[in-house]
């Protein structure tokens, strides 16, 4: 198989090929992808937006390897990805890719320590784990730290705001050191205030870290903060636009 | 890693789980109670019989029994020798007993045994279950000073319940003289004065005269004695030479006894509610034993008999059936001592394997020498063949229907478990999102399912092994609130309830609850490990 679509000197960190997915609702068949063509550079911030229904939800899952596309490919890094045997995507999941949801996504029994964690957690068995529990958990306080809730480690998720919550969420996905960040809507249940300081965050990841970024959001002043802008129209590309006044700065 | 912290942090904050394992809690107490019970009493009622029957039972399908048990024995020793601790010839014939009570004849059926109180005790435990003392380490049959025991020498209880013994023996004998004295030297002078007083008044007076101090219940005069066989005979009497060397003369019946008789305690005694014994007749009285005599057809023949020791052995199958007498009394008075050689029959032989002996293998064996038409050879298990496995049975379906409590507690398990999966489906996603593979997701419920199998069972074998500790107390504090007996002692001999802890029955009990408990979470594991992942994290 040869490499990514672009110049190989070029390669994609993540990239869609003519994906396609459909869900049975009821009797009828709905097609929620049409061939999607999607590309994230290394160090991007690329914008998904569109309406309701337009599929961008479902293309976020379909790169995050939650679900697996009717046809199509995806490529993480140069490496094709969606038809890899579960246990290695479950893997990749683990390591690659992170991922922040619009519903946070917390685990309610777990403090926020121990949330930022989880992933850790599953990675390394017992043995292993009570090898590295001191570091990761001084890299976890860290974590929390940057995003301000260096007073929150012990608090339970219910006992966090929605912005609050929002921040370990992304924690827990940076903990993991991913190749790249999904982030579905983090902002949509979130007051104006929170949601700016979760984006101003995700730049400054990107600006300072090099950390690639998906953001898939249906609210045009938050894309706006994004480098390029996709926008998706009934299971399809649009357009895409480059955007100077985007995080890139 | 993530598996045991979220099976940890569900065990505590999931309590509706923890009260699905109350059953498997309750299965596995009671499972622990009942067991240790039951082999309690097996255990219990193996060692009496045992202690009752020797090893191996050598038989005569005739009740005129074999000649010559000393050639039997030979021949025993010569099949098996270097496997047998020890013999005993016994004599058993079906016989009736009689004895009075307030003037009354109680009659009941007997086993009428006789034994030889040199080697008797040697085969079996016999010894252990006799009331005096001196009895237990080598029995007579001469009747004992007094120095019974007043309190059961085989309950762990130092309580007098037997009151009564204090008196028995030559004491009792004595008195009872001393009382049918008095009576007649009454009815003499009841003669000469006309009836002025009632007979109720005349036994009062006799009574009064005669009753020791703390005598519950004395017996009321018997017939007078008759003079009847030597008081104690020799063994391998010729029945020519020894024919009635005191005839003519007069028996004191305060001085000499006539042959001693072992009966069960059951046939002369009852429990009362308290635990007390009441007797109906003691060491020193005379009774009346009436049995066949060998030969066809068997004849019937009476003799009186002086009771000197009482016989228990906590069965009361056998309690309340055997009477014991001296062998060479028994073969004399039934004629199964040949007249012109001396050599007498017997019905069976007693046999003792050495410890460690295989007790199948020495019977197949002694089957093997001896003609299966004239001999009849069994072990003491055959003997109670039917109870000892009427019992194991009952342990079994009681072990079936209570295991089946806790699989029903399963299905409890079961069903919360599914709750949780369900109420846990968006946790399910995420955590696949995170990257956890399908078996550790379905991990998470299997071990959720083992540590509450083990929380169960835990707090079942606390629970059981509490009970079955303090089982007595429990019993004492329930009839204490109810004021109802629960475990009555004159019903089963044991003044306390007996249990045995068997550790294996225990370890298997515990492993059945633990895997019934994660038995029961398979169910819910997989169907936690086939969500699809977007689906539970769209789940509300």
């Amino acid at each position: 198989m040869s490499n990514a679509s672009g110049s190989p000197l070029n390669p994609a960190m993540l990239e869609t090929r003519q994906i396609r997915k459909r869900y049975r609702s009821g009797s009828t068949m709905l097609e929620v992808l049409r061939g999607v063509d999607f590309r994230l550079d290394p160090g991007g911030f690329v914008a998904v937006v569109g309406q309701s229904g337009s599929g961008k939800s479902t293309l976020l899952h379909l790169m995050g390897l939650l679900d697996a596309p009717d046809a199509g490919e995806v490529w993480l890094d140069g490496q094709r990805i969606d038809s890899l045997p579960a246990r290695e995507r479950d893997r990749l999941r683990n390591t690659a890719i992170g991922m922040v949801f619009q519903a946070y996504h917390l685990l309610p029994e777990l403090t926020a320590l121990e949330n930022v964690l989880t992933p850790l957690l599953i990675r390394h068995g017992f043995s292993d784990w009570f090898r590295r529990r001191r570091a990761a958990r001084r890299e976890a306080e860290e974590l929390l730290d940057r995003f301000g809730l260096s007073g929150r480690l012990q608090h339970r998720p219910r006992q966090l705001s929605g912005g609050e919550m929002q921040r370990v969420a992304i924690a827990r996905a940076l903990i993991t050191h991913p190749r790249v960040l999904l982030a579905d809507e983090p902002t949509g249940n979130l007051d104006e205030e929170s949601g700016a300081g979760i984006i101003d965050a995700l730049s400054e990841l990107n600006r300072e870290k090099g950390l690639s970024i998906v953001l898939v959001t249906h609210d045009a002043d938050i894309a706006s903060q994004a480098r390029s802008i996709v926008r998706l129209t009934a299971g399809k590309v649009e357009t895409v636009a480059t955007n100077p006044a985007g995080s890139a700065a | 890693m993530y598996k045991l912290l979220l099976c940890w942090r569900y065990l505590r904050t999931r309590w509706i789980a923890l009260a699905s394992v109350i059953s498997v809690t309750l299965g596995v107490a009671t499972m622990i109670v009942v067991n240790a019970v039951m082999a309690g009493f097996s255990n219990e009622m193996q060692t009496r019989i045992h202690g009752i029957l020797s090893d191996l039972v050598f038989e005569s399908h005739s009740l005129s029994g074999f000649q010559d048990p000393v050639w039997h024995m030979e021949e025993i020793e010569r099949a098996v020798g270097d496997q047998i601790d020890g013999m005993t010839p016994t004599v058993a014939v079906p016989a009736m007993l009689s004895f009075q009570v307030r003037g009354q004849w109680v009659t009941r059926q007997v086993m009428f045994i006789g034994i030889d109180p040199a080697t008797h005790a040697r085969v079996s435990d016999f010894g252990q279950y006799l009331q005096h003392p001196a009895n237990r380490e080598q029995l007579s049959f001469g009747l004992r000073e007094g120095g019974y025991d007043t309190t059961d020498s085989q309950s762990p209880t130092d309580q007098p319940t037997r009151p009564v013994l204090e008196h028995a023996g030559w004491p009792h004998r004595r008195m009872r003289v001393e009382r049918e004295r008095l009576w007649k030297e009454q009815q003499a002078a009841q003669a000469d004065a006309g009836p002025s007083r009632s007979v109720n008044q005349q036994v009062d007076a006799v009574l009064a005269a005669t009753t020791p101090p703390q005598d519950a219940s004395p017996p009321p005069p018997t017939e007078p004695a008759v003079a009847g066989d030597a008081p104690v005979a020799t063994p391998r009497q010729n029945p020519f030479q020894t024919a009635r060397p005191e005839q003519g003369h007069v028996m004191d019946p305060a001085k000499e006894q006539f042959t001693g008789i072992v009966p069960g305690i059951g046939l002369a005694s009852f429990r009362t509610r308290d635990g007390i014994d009441q007797f109906l007749t003691l060491p020193g009285d005379d009774v009346k034993i009436t049995f066949p005599t060998a030969g066809t057809p068997p004849k019937a023949v009476s003799d009186t008999f002086t009771i000197v020791d009482f016989y228990e052995s906590k069965m009361s199958e056998y309690d309340s059936n055997f009477v014991f007498v001296p062998i060479d009394a028994l073969q004399r008075m039934r004629g199964m001592i040949d007249p012109q050689t001396g050599i007498p029959s017997v019905n069976s032989i007693q046999i003792k394997l050495k410890p460690g002996a295989d007790l199948a293998a020495v019977r197949d064996q002694l089957r093997k020498f001896f003609p299966a038409d004239l001999y009849a050879i069994a072990s003491w298990r055959d003997k109670q063949g039917p109870l000892l496995s009427a019992v194991d049975m009952e342990m079994a379906v009681l072990n079936i229907l209570l295991f089946l409590i806790i699989a029903v507690a399963g299905f409890g398990i079961l069903a919360i478990f599914f709750m949780i999966v369900v109420e846990k489906t968006r946790d399910i996603g995420i955590l696949k999102a995170l990257g956890a593979t399908s078996t550790g997701i379905a991990g998470i419920f299997l071990g959720y399912g083992l540590f509450l199998g083990l929380v169960g069972a835990g707090a079942g074998l606390a629970l059981g092994l509490g009970i079955t500790w303090n089982i007595n107390q429990i019993r004492q504090a329930v009839e204490w609130c109810t004021g109802a007996r629960v475990f009555d002692p004159s019903i089963y001999y044991f003044f306390q309830i007996p249990t045995i802890v068997d550790p294996v029955t225990i370890s298997w009990i515990i492993v059945g609850a633990v895997a019934i408990a994660i038995g029961s979470s398979v169910l819910p594991a997989v169907r936690a490990a086939r969500l699809h992942a977007v689906e539970a994290l769209r789940h509300e």
